[in-house]
């Protein structure tokens, strides 16, 4: 620091700033996947899966729940991988 | 019946056994009946801080395997009356803390002292677990630093849902924030993390803050709790903590800059 900011003080090294940001967000992202996600979640995702089960054979491991807040709002992310003849088109 | 109260962070080196020893002997000072426990199995260090390393001779573990009483285990403090240590054992065995027998032990406790302190290991593995398990309150001891306030917050998520109060729907562990080695000057200059920083985070209530300090490393060495360092900032912080934690409404200190003068700044460095 040179003589003239530490007389004056017009330092800009704000990084605390900065870490409160990340700490922000990286706080309400583990919150969200923790103290979060509600009651219904476990229920939801079995009864999604006794519905898919009608149509298609798949597997408990095979189906996920996510639900993210943001903001204001809420994201439920359902993300079910369908079984092997899908998954060959679908992604490599 | 004594309440228990943890002392907890997730991350280590934040000050968790600096702020056991000095929280338990303000409260006996104070005229309660105190006993800390040393829950680091493997890694004992409280006895060093409390200056009692050559007075063990039985241990926590002992105690729970039933190879010793708690009157033979318990250290008696020589300076401060009605405290008392009882040491982590030396044992690699990590899975010595049974969870039966922390729960036996803890209840003895309860029924002679007023406050059992549990001064918890690093990390969310079996000792840290057991330390907070059975706690009525919770002191958060956390650093104005990225890890430490991240763990922080992982270890009040883990309060809030495998403690025994959250087990049995009992009314929550009481959560009070210890933010240590706390520099002023640098979070006005906004290179820290401030106060309110840390609190907007976490969102729990401030108990207190202890600015960094060299005679924290001072009364280490000689095995004197700093808060019985009457002198320092530090001790001080730490006196204020203890009444406050005992209901008494105390001004934070030591979160303020000292303003230096021109001349002072211009020669005096920083």
């Amino acid at each position: 620091m040179g003589l003239f900011e530490s007389l004056f003080r017009t330092s800009t090294n704000k990084s605390a700033a900065l870490a409160k940001e990340r700490l922000q967000i990286i706080v309400a992202h583990e919150r969200g996947s923790r103290r979060g996600s509600p009651d219904y979640l476990p229920a939801l995702k079995k009864e999604l899966l006794e519905v898919v089960r009608k149509y298609v054979p798949v597997d408990q491991s095979q189906i996920k729940v996510h639900l993210d807040r943001e903001g204001g709002y809420e994201i439920l992310e359902l993300n079910i991988t369908l079984p092997d003849e899908e998954q060959r088109h679908g992604r490599d | 019946m004594g309440t228990v109260i943890v002392v907890t962070s997730g991350k280590g080196g934040v000050g968790k056994t600096t702020t056991s020893a000095s929280f338990a002997t303000g409260l006996a000072q104070r005229g309660f009946r105190t006993v800390v426990i040393d829950f680091d199995v493997g890694l004992r260090n409280l006895d060093l801080i409390m200056g009692c390393e050559r007075r063990v001779v039985y241990d926590f573990v002992n105690v729970i395997n039933g190879e010793a009483n708690l009157n033979q285990a318990l250290i008696r403090d020589k300076r401060v009356e009605n405290l008392y240590i009882l040491p982590a054992s030396q044992t690699r065995d990590k899975e010595a803390l049974i969870k039966d027998g922390v729960e036996k032990v803890l209840n003895e406790l309860k029924q002679s002292f007023e406050y059992v302190v549990c001064d918890s290991p690093a990390g969310i593995e079996r000792g840290a677990l057991m330390a907070l398990y059975f706690a009525d309150e919770a002191l958060v001891v956390t650093n104005p630093e990225v890890s430490s306030v991240r763990d922080s917050d992982r270890i009040l998520g883990i309060l809030a849902s495998r403690s025994r109060r959250a087990e049995q729907g009992d009314p929550p562990v009481k959560e009070h924030l210890v933010l240590a080695r706390y520099a002023p000057e640098r979070a006005d200059r906004g290179d820290m993390l401030s106060v309110d920083d840390v609190l907007e985070i976490l969102g729990i209530p401030l108990l207190g803050v202890i600015p960094e300090s060299q005679t924290v490393l001072q009364s280490s060495n000689a095995g004197v709790p700093v808060i019985m360092e009457n002198g320092s900032e530090a001790g001080a912080a730490y006196g204020d903590l203890v009444d406050r934690f005992l209901g008494k409404n105390i001004p934070h200190r030591f979160i303020m800059t000292q303003k230096k003068g021109f001349l002072k700044r211009l020669f005096g460095g920083s």
